[in-house]
């Protein structure tokens, strides 16, 4: 069934009868030829192209619970591009052009809204690094532009433009950046692949991988023994607990990140703002509500719940920078699981089991990935080749002193 | 999250700084070890962790208080404390002199 405004007419006249589920709830097959672990948006995107751009239908996605209801449900759904590194900007800009057709691509309305994204300058120095991120990230093909304060004032009013500690100097914006409705990330995707062939599995955990001779030869779950000749993990968050069935031990640490929601207010702002220094970001929902978060609690948790200290902190933040935020009530604030890699960087590669892939450590910038992830991960499993913007997201780099340092902090609590 | 010190009783972590898995207590002395490859050791050391969703031992330094190190057994799923001790005391404990 395709989404049109056509078809929502003819449904509004007919009582909407014509509507069916999105998605199949198909029992597993005794074998695949590929087996994604993780029904979250990176894995249901992976199956998506996989069945789309590479050909592969013998495609199942595992998920324990059920789709969506992890970090693609968890975040604060800004979409950007501004990276600095070489080994980053060309897959988080591929990410960017996938976004930008991405409705007209799977057919659904993911309410992709490019409103820009501004990163706050408060010093000589901070304004010399932005401007330099902002130069590879033009080399790279995304966009990049420097304002001035005054521009910023043109544009954020309300904003507390002489605070002593953090006056603002300027902005670093891309204005290809901005918001998607994340959990339509989830469903548009899980019904492009389903309709392509792929079974979508809820509520089937795995509980071990079938090793032996060094090959991967399936998996065991709580709905039984499922075979594959290529197992591909898409769990970030829970990789660790995951990938310790292969007897691995990961360059990741598990962290609890934060978000919050104020009650919905009239249009308020027009872009998302991030005030780094002070560690706090703020968008607007097409609901009203202000979507914002700050740090990272800083130590290992599994409990998708952080504590009070981290809500007093970013909301310190926010008082900050806009000072009027103080008026608003906080309505719900929430936990996820960041899968904190030691340079901050992704891992996209196989792994040393034969038939054992492996994507994860996307700390707290995973959803902006969605489909460059999925994309690629598509590419190494269908081709057994990393895609060419995905090279440096291997493994070994650690190992090998090739760490992508965007920041230079990877999980260590005490550098954030 | 309350951490009840070994010395001063009850403390709010806010008090404290997290560092990391306990395991980085045991740094390698750069000694070659039985396959000759002192980098294979660092790598181990400073990359890979166990990352348990359960049962953690992890270092937290008392920044806001004594300035001690304390080997913090937390529960990851629950955040719940069961066990602290100085990390000294851990250190001694498994054969270190200092």
């Amino acid at each position: 069934m395709r989404y049109s405004g056509f078809r929502v007419i003819k449904e509004a006249l007919t009582g909407h009868k014509g509507w069916g589920p999105v998605w199949r709830d198909p029992e597993p097959q005794p074998d695949y030829d590929i087996i994604i672990i993780g029904g979250g948006g990176h894995g249901l995107a992976t199956a998506y192209y996989l069945a789309k751009e590479f050909g592969e239908c013998r495609v199942a996605v595992l998920e324990k619970g059920w789709i969506g209801g992890g970090n693609v449900g968890r975040n604060t759904t800004i979409i950007r591009s501004n990276y600095l590194l070489d080994g980053n900007e060309p897959f988080y800009e591929f990410s960017l052009k996938l976004w930008e057709k991405i409705e007209q691509d799977f057919n659904y309305n993911a309410m992709v809204s490019q409103r820009g994204i501004m990163n706050l300058i408060h010093s000589d120095a901070q304004r010399d690094a932005f401007i330099r991120r902002g130069n590879g990230m033009i080399l790279n093909g995304a966009d990049a532009e420097y304002l001035d304060a005054d521009q910023i004032r043109a544009e954020y009013p309300f904003l507390k433009f002489d605070d002593a500690r953090f006056p603002i100097k300027g902005g670093l914006a891309q204005r290809r950046g901005g918001t998607v409705r994340h959990d339509a990330v989830a469903w548009g995707y899980a019904r492009g692949a389903d309709q392509r062939g792929v079974d979508i599995i809820q509520n089937c955990e795995v509980t071990g991988f079938r090793i032996e001779g060094g090959k991967c030869l399936g998996v065991e779950t709580s709905r039984g023994y499922i075979g594959a000749k290529k197992v591909a993990c898409a769990v970030a968050g829970s990789s660790g607990r995951l990938m310790a069935h292969a007897n691995m031990r990961l360059p990741i640490e598990t962290h609890v990140l934060q978000a919050f929601v104020s009650e919905g207010l009239k249009p308020l702002l027009p872009g998302v703002i991030t005030f780094g220094a002070g560690h706090f970001y703020v968008s607007q929902s097409d609901k009203g509500g202000l979507v914002f978060g700050g740090d990272l609690d800083g130590y290992n948790s599994y409990a998708q719940r952080g504590n009070l200290p981290v809500v007093e902190d970013v909301c310190e933040g926010g008082m900050a920078i806009m000072p009027m935020i103080g008026r608003a009530r906080l309505l719900r604030m929430w936990g996820g699981l960041m899968d904190m890699s030691m340079d901050g960087s992704p891992i996209i590669d196989r792994t040393h089991i034969d038939g054992l892939y492996f994507n994860g450590g996307w700390c707290y910038g995973g959803f902006k990935a969605t489909p460059a992830s999925g994309y690629v991960y598509a590419h190494l499993l269908a081709t057994d080749r990393p895609h060419p913007t995905a090279t440096a997201y291997r493994f070994d780099r650690f190992e090998r002193g090739h760490m992508i340092d965007e920041k230079g902090m990877g999980a260590q609590p005490n550098l954030h | 999250m309350i951490i009840n010190h070994p010395l001063l009783g009850p403390r709010d972590a806010a008090e404290f700084t997290y560092f990391g898995d306990a395991n980085l207590i045991h740094r390698p002395d750069g000694s070659p070890d039985t396959t000759g490859n002192t980098s294979a050791q660092f790598y181990t050391y400073q990359y890979l962790r166990d990352n348990p969703a359960g049962e953690h031992r992890e270092l937290w330094f008392h920044e806001g208080g004594d300035r001690s190190w304390l080997v913090v057994t937390r529960n990851t799923l629950t955040h719940d404390i069961s066990n602290v001790e100085l990390a000294s005391d851990v250190a001694r404990a498994e054969g270190r002199s200092t």
